[in-house]
């Protein structure tokens, strides 16, 4: 039976559809990070033997992809779908990767949202029964972001402590209903978020932005699922940085829905040294979420470490124009649930 | 001469700071502080307020994009009193001109030498 | 479906952000402007001083001397990537000199030469020194107006 919608929001994935490739591909600053080790690749060079950034970005994006597929023991033309998109205007990254790939292409622009939104519509597609193969991927570059976002890279300024680093890296994801590799995971709910804004217009404070957003898409997937936060291993955010999950945990405090300290983290917690590498409030950007789900997370639910998780990416939807126009900056989140293919998965509390 | 120092030191030290609680403590970026700097200069100098700082502080004064303003102004009074009217559109690009042009040429020339530097 | 699921305002959850929101170290930023600016105006003391005793020029061409040599520094130390972690480390104190000025033009140049001579290099060097041109340049016009019809 094909899935159902339960709730909402929220849709439950019967087929289970299998997670079986991963691949990531970073930069010199985040391989010098806690995480540094696990990555597939680390360069030592920003400019990845390009000409410019911006081809750096798309030649990071287009391995990661090819090594998920490898990875997964699929070639390039038994893929139906490539699902994905990044930071830049018009998704160049993910659009000319395309090209070069041949892959029927759904490019998706989510912000710093498109992992979990690309794997979400990737579940989908496979449950729905619409494709057997398809690969999800999302990144982003600091040099690339920096120069559409903010200042050139040699100008001279400050940045504010709320203000987070732009994560230099590709994250690809290989999904199956047919593995022909090891399952790492299965994706058995996915829920859509809804675009949430509370006002804040500093461009500084990303995570104050999106922590509404990442609030309401869980409050939804509790009250969708019949859940509690007690209910997964993991909990975790994409892009948020410390501001934003310390604005999130209150937000679910004030909601009656506390989160467990233990049980809740961020990506952009998780791919820097606070401490040493002088990030201020944590990493950022589309490839956060992607490199660290794929490099860090997978593994760990393939050994059965992690039993259910909610990967949960945030975007912020503003441009420039937006900005400098002074409008607010709206935020989303996506989520999904992905379960140990191990022995033993959580059972959910008896209702 | 050496208390000439001392003061330069001090005065635009000072100048500087005060740009900086701007930075620290309002939501202004780089440009707008600069452009309030230059607008600022302007109008000491117009006042006359500014001549007095820079016989003070020599170049603690002068090097601060306030100093900036203040050579546009000087230049569009002395380029009125020689000329009249006229003088208000030629006396301001023409006292700071030398800067202007150093920026523009220097700027085309590092950007042919040099490229930008991953961080 | 409830239009707001999250039970909290705007201005609540503002007040929220800045309550986490860490400020800014006031002391040791202002301190670090302060001396570092200090330190480039009496540099341009120093060149204007040269100027004045061994180029044999006067008060006013050795201060456009003193100028055009922070600006010349500023463009090499930007090129080869140094003056972005003084900008760093200084903030305001390296940023309100000219020598900020002349990093806001050289900057943008370096960054977009790929987008062409024209409208990479040529257009982008007024970025962000721009407006300050258009501001300075508009005040003192306003200045030389009001000075021509009413003072002088």
């Amino acid at each position: 039976m094909a899935g159902m919608r339960i709730g909402m929001q929220t849709i439950a994935l019967s087929t289970r559809p299998a997670i079986c490739g991963n691949a990531a591909y970073a930069g010199k600053k985040e391989g010098e990070g806690p995480l540094g080790t696990e990555f597939d690749f680390v360069t030592q060079d920003e400019l990845y033997h390009q000409d410019t950034f911006e081809l750096a970005e798309k030649q990071l994006y287009l391995d990661a992809i090819r090594k998920a597929i490898r990875k997964g023991g699929a070639k390039p033309e038994e893929v139906q779908f490539l699902l994905g998109g990044d930071l830049l205007n018009q998704i160049i990254t993910a659009s000319f990767s395309a090209r070069d790939l041949g892959i029927p292409f759904i490019g998706l622009y989510g912000a710093c949202s498109t992992m979990a939104e690309s794997l979400a519509l990737g579940s989908m597609l496979l449950d729905g029964g619409h494709a057997e193969q398809v690969v999800c991927a999302a990144s982003s570059h600091f040099c690339t972001a920096e120069r559409q976002y903010r200042y050139p890279l040699e100008f001279g300024a400050q940045r504010p402590p709320t203000s987070q680093w732009t994560v230099t890296g590709a994250g690809a994801t290989l999904l199956s209903t047919e593995p022909k590799a090891p399952v790492l995971a299965n994706v058995t709910q996915v829920c859509m978020g809804r675009v949430v804004d509370l006002g804040i217009t500093d461009a500084n404070n990303m995570g104050a932005a999106m922590a509404p957003a990442a609030a309401d898409t869980l409050l939804a997937l509790f009250s969708d699922t019949r859940t509690m936060p007690e209910d997964y291993d993991l909990i975790l955010t994409g892009d948020l940085g410390q501001i934003g999950h310390d604005l999130l945990m209150q937000l679910m405090r004030e909601q009656r829905m506390p989160l467990p300290d233990e049980h809740y983290t961020d990506c952009g917690l998780l791919i820097y040294d606070r401490e040493t590498q002088d990030v201020h409030a944590g990493g950022s950007g589309c490839g956060c979420s992607a490199v660290v789900l794929n490099a860090h997370i997978l593994p760990r639910l393939q050994s059965g470490q992690l039993r259910r998780i909610i990967f949960m990416a945030t975007g912020a939807l503003m441009s420039l124009t937006s900005s400098q126009q002074g409008e607010s900056i709206p935020g989303i989140a996506h989520a999904v649930v992905l379960e140990s293919p191990a022995a033993g998965t959580l059972p959910l509390r008896p209702a | 001469m050496i208390l000439m120092y001392l003061k330069a030191f001090l005065v635009g030290g000072a100048i500087c700071a005060a740009g900086e609680l701007l930075v620290l403590r309002t939501k202004l970026t780089p440009a707008r502080i600069l452009v309030g700097y230059i607008i600022a200069g302007v109008i000491l100098s117009a006042f006359g307020l500014y001549a007095p700082v820079v016989d003070f502080a020599g170049a603690g004064a002068t090097v601060p994009l306030t100093g900036f303003g203040h050579a546009l102004a000087q230049g569009v009074k002395h380029a009125v009193e020689e000329s009249g009217l006229i003088g208000a559109f030629t006396g301001g690009l023409s006292a700071t001109s030398g800067g202007i042009t150093a920026a523009i040429l220097f700027g085309t020339l590092i950007a042919f030498l040099f490229k930008p530097h991953a961080k | 479906m409830d239009k707001q699921r999250i039970h909290t305002n705007p201005q609540h959850y503002s007040w929220l952000t800045d309550q986490l929101s860490p400020p800014s170290p006031l002391g040791s930023g202002l301190f670090q402007a302060f001396w570092v600016g200090g330190l480039i105006c009496m540099l341009g003391q120093a060149i204007s001083d040269i100027g004045v005793h061994l180029l044999d020029l006067n008060a006013r061409d050795a201060s456009t001397f003193a100028s055009i040599s922070l600006i010349f520094l500023t463009a090499l130390l930007t090129g080869i990537g140094v003056f972005d972690k003084i900008g760093k480390y200084a903030g305001a104190g390296s940023f309100v000199p000219i020598t900020g000025f002349a990093n806001a033009m050289v900057s943008p140049a370096l960054e977009f030469r790929r987008e062409g001579l024209v409208l990479g290099v040529g257009a982008k060097l007024f970025t962000i020194a721009g407006p300050v041109l258009v501001y300075g340049v508009g005040a003192s016009v306003i200045y030389g107006l009001i000075y021509a019809l009413f003072i002088h």
